[in-house]
């Protein structure tokens, strides 16, 4: 864990000159590039518009939408258990972490708490839905810096987490499990033991991976220094999770921010790096998955007996009132602004995705960079469209 | 001048796994069993269902057409009036519009909607994914019986 | 002599221009397959194309035949002489190569006194036809590609020829099959069974080889110009269809090749110690292409197992690494064998 003074020191004074290129007028002529909406390194369908000078970019803007849906259109005429479902799709690889902050708000308008097994198996899928995403990104990002085979062992070790949702809940990708107040099912037995020894493979995914490309000099020297975010800008740009924890700021919801879920009651650690760039940020998110394979181990442990759904009627009106409930999903700061007016489903619902703040950093972070790092540094920040167009 | 250990260390792990041999398998040759409560596809027990609509209206999507109409029965006991129920003429669900979401299953207080783990339906017409009442009924027979659960949870009343 | 027998030299001119052409796309095919195909796929938990023929053998005559019966795209802006050209001079350079590979004490098209030499100069042809490619192409990400090729390729021509330099010292000829006797007549300490394969003493050229040989043949980890998720495929973007295909085949080919120049110089060649006069020349081709199997394993290996140099970090590695190492190479090899 060096800190990387000279190089973050380079790194600013490249910014500004091409800042100050701007203003000279130079007998060479600037290339725009057009990275997307189709191409393999975005993660999705965004654009950005670079402008290059050589292989440097002067300016770069992001342009999104082309993925937008109409969330918070569509949550206006539906009730809660159909917008359950919808929102497993915002952030499709980890699509139970999208259903919780939702039931959460409904459950705080309506005054219900769900039991605590269900609150403590909440808290187990949330955290297989980060590992599910997490080993995505740490396989993925070598697909970004030319390393083809890490994303095949992603994919081979991420494929028994989806197993295990899919044995619970009955869909890999769309849970659709939560319920206000509690959970749709039970656990189906022999679901705990799979458990833990799919949380021992991930660890020895982990590992793997850690040989294979995080300790490669190749990876170290394409990573080290490049995209360095300063905490208080990227506070101020309104990033969330690995990625601000990267840059040294001490800050997790699910230890700072009081929720009924389950995370109080196990012994866990927040993983935070000082450098702020490309590497930090990927061994972050190493750690973090890591540290999840911990959580559900404790929590699988701890697992109290008993209902899984508390009383709830039949037909779900929410009192009027509004709620605002945020959590700590694997790709940032996700939160729902429910207000109702006492029907059976919102009259608004306001969703704050983490993704899109996490990408307002990119037009800053761009200044300066070389082409290949463009890719880097898009990779490292890891957002998904459907979590910036919603 | 980069160390080599780092560089090395990763050659092994790629040699290992080209030893350790495949683990994808062929699909149309060999077939992978999904869990049980795997939501492939939905099947209908005709004779449960009391064409009340609930299914239809909490679709998401809409994507359930029902059709009935009311008749007349004999009455249950001697001297009653004849009892007024609700037969089914239509009941067809498109899997073009499906989001396998299962609200349907779960809102039917009749306990007619069963979830299958069959995935193998597709269509060369999108037209021929609108499953009728008679292929729906077929469904049943592979419907999984529902899973012991784990320890600690509460048992069903 | 200037009485040369005009018929006999033709028709074995011919012969050997007919076997070196159909010996590249075979080459290409086998090299293709069982690296590019199965190794990778097996590396990556998987198990690769395996409905073509038995275990997916006849993949890529599939997608050979798919590739010809596609049809012709030439962009509108693109400058179509030159368009069209640029995948023949890459191939053009491909053929050269052959020329002076051994595969048996008479197995050479050529033996040329410069053999070496002859090697690595037309190995370098191919830059102009990769810049070819991607001006003609009228396409940003094409023309970005060429120019990192350009300056990588030239980059890493010398660490290659240096590389090679050792090896020529030692054995005191360019000649290709003066090398591949030099190693099966020397010995080991007086232990004179094995010959002297010069991997033993030239360890370090052998290392600068392969990796200069790898950039030559844009192989990641120094396949900028080929940066899959950057620019979709550089220089080849705008290329489909048959001279697709010949890009496919120069590269693959020219992997082959080198592999080939990697086996005759380090490890022997086609020599199998006491194996000789006409035996050899059944059983060195075997010997050769196990030998080429060999490298190729090494050089594919580390293709899928890295991440891509940055470009700028891919030139410091070559000159500020790379060739210093290999002249210091060069003067201990001098000096040794002056010595010894």
């Amino acid at each position: 864990m060096t800190t990387i003074g000279e190089r973050q020191q380079a790194a600013y004074v490249a910014a500004q000159a091409a800042d100050a290129r701007l203003q000279v007028e130079l007998q060479t002529e600037q290339m725009t590039l057009n990275l997307g909406p189709q191409h393999p390194a975005t993660h999705g369908t965004l654009r950005i518009v670079a402008r290059l000078d050589g292989e440097q970019v002067v300016q770069a803007d992001v342009v999104c939408g082309y993925m937008h849906r109409g969330y918070e259109k569509l949550a206006e005429v539906r009730n809660y258990p159909q917008i359950t479902t919808l929102v497993n799709r915002i952030d499709w690889l980890s699509s139970f972490a999208n259903e919780v902050p939702f039931i959460l708000a409904a459950e705080q308008l309506m005054e219900i708490e769900a039991p605590p097994r269900a609150q403590y198996i909440r808290t187990i899928l949330f955290e297989l839905s980060r590992i599910a995403n997490i080993t995505l990104f740490i396989g993925e990002m070598g697909v970004q810096l030319g390393a083809l085979t890490p994303v095949f062992y992603a994919f081979r070790d991420r494929e028994h987490v989806l197993n295990l949702i899919e044995g619970a809940t009955g869909g890999r990708f769309h849970p659709n499990y939560d319920r206000i107040g509690g959970l749709k099912d039970d656990l189906p037995k022999g679901w705990i033991d799979e458990t833990r020894s799919v949380m021992k493979r991930i660890r020895d995914y982990c590992d793997e991976l850690e040989t294979l490309l995080m300790g490669n000099e190749i990876f170290d020297r394409r990573t080290r220094g490049i995209g360095v975010i300063p905490a208080d800008i990227g506070l101020s740009y309104g990033l969330s999770g690995a990625n601000i924890r990267a840059s040294g700021v001490d800050w997790d919801l699910r230890r700072d921010e009081r929720s009924p879920l389950a995370w109080k009651d196990c012994d866990w650690k927040v993983w935070t790096h000082p450098d702020g760039d490309c590497f930090a940020r990927y061994w972050v998110r190493l750690q973090e998955v890591r540290e999840a394979t911990k959580i559900v181990d404790q929590l699988l442990d701890g697992l109290p007996a008993g209902p899984i759904q508390a009383k709830v009627p039949r037909i779900i009106k929410v009192p009027a009132g509004e709620a605002w409930v945020h959590t700590e999903n694997p790709l940032g700061e996700m939160g729902y602004y429910i207000v109702s007016q006492g029907g059976l489903g919102p009259f608004r619902c306001k969703i704050r995705s983490a993704s899109f703040n996490n990408t307002s950093i990119v037009p800053w972070l761009l200044r300066g960079v070389y082409v290949p790092d463009i890719i880097t540094i898009l990779a490292s920040l890891y957002f998904i469209l459907g979590d910036i167009d919603r | 001048m980069p160390q080599l250990p780092g560089l090395v260390k990763g050659l092994g792990v790629t040699f290992k796994t080209m030893l350790a041999g495949a683990v994808t398998v062929q699909y149309p040759h060999v077939k992978e069993e999904p869990p049980s409560r795997a939501r492939g596809v939905i099947a209908l027990k005709e004779e449960n269902c009391t064409v009340c609509m609930l299914c239809a209206r909490q679709c998401p999507d809409w994507c359930i057409y029902i059709e009935g109409h009311k008749e007349k029965r004999p009455p249950r006991r001697e001297g009653g009036k004849p009892r007024t129920v609700n037969a089914l003429d239509r009941f067809d669900i498109d899997y073009a519009l499906c989001m396998y979401c299962g609200i349907c299953v779960e809102v039917c207080p009749f306990d007619a909607l069963f979830w299958t783990p069959e995935y193998e339906y597709s269509e060369p017409k999108i037209a021929d994914l609108l499953h009728d009442k008679e292929r729906l009924g077929e469904w049943m027979q592979t419907v999984p019986e529902p899973l012991p659960l784990e320890v600690g949870a509460a048992k069903k009343k | 002599m200037l009485a040369i027998d005009v018929t006999t030299y033709g028709w074995t001119t011919a012969l050997k221009t007919g076997i070196v052409l159909a010996v590249i796309p075979a080459a290409a095919i086998v090299l293709g397959y069982t690296f590019l195909l199965k190794m990778m796929s097996h590396m990556q938990s998987r198990l690769g194309p395996m409905e073509a023929g038995p275990h997916g053998a006849l993949q890529l005559i599939a997608d050979g035949v798919k590739f010809i019966q596609k049809e012709d795209i030439i962009p509108d802006e693109a400058d179509r002489r030159i368009f069209a050209l640029a995948p023949l001079v890459v191939i053009l350079s491909t053929f050269l190569l052959y020329i002076v590979l051994p595969a048996g004490p008479h197995l050479i098209v050529q033996d040329l006194d410069v053999g070496v030499f002859f090697a690595l100069a037309v190995s370098s042809l191919s830059v102009i036809g990769v810049l070819m490619a991607g001006w003609s192409s009228a396409n940003k990400y094409s023309l970005l590609g060429a120019l990192r090729a350009a300056g990588q390729l030239i980059a890493y021509e010398l660490p290659l020829v240096l590389a090679v330099v050792g090896v020529v010292v030692q054995a005191g000829t360019m000649s290709m099959q003066g090398i591949v006797a030099a190693q099966a007549h020397g010995e080991i300490f007086g232990f004179g069974a094995i010959g002297n394969p010069f991997i033993l003493t030239q360890f370090v050229g052998f290392v600068l080889f392969l990796a200069a040989s790898q950039a030559e043949l844009t192989q990641t980890p120094f396949d900028m110009p080929v940066a899959e998720s950057e620019l979709v495929a550089g220089y080849m973007t705008e290329y489909s269809g048959f001279r697709f295909l010949f890009f496919f085949m120069a590269e693959f080919g020219t992997a082959f090749a080198l592999a080939a120049i990697a086996a005759t110089l380090f490890l022997g060649g086609w020599y199998v110690p006491g194996v000789t006069g006409n035996a050899a020349d059944v059983l060195g081709p075997l010997v050769l292409g196990a030998k080429i199997m060999a490298v190729s394993f090494l050089i594919f290996w580390i293709r899928f197992t890295y991440p891509r140099f940055r470009e700028d970090q891919l030139q410091t590695f070559a000159w500020k690494y790379l060739i210093p190492i290999s002249l210091v190479n060069i003067v201990v090899t001098g000096v040794l064998k002056v010595v010894l």
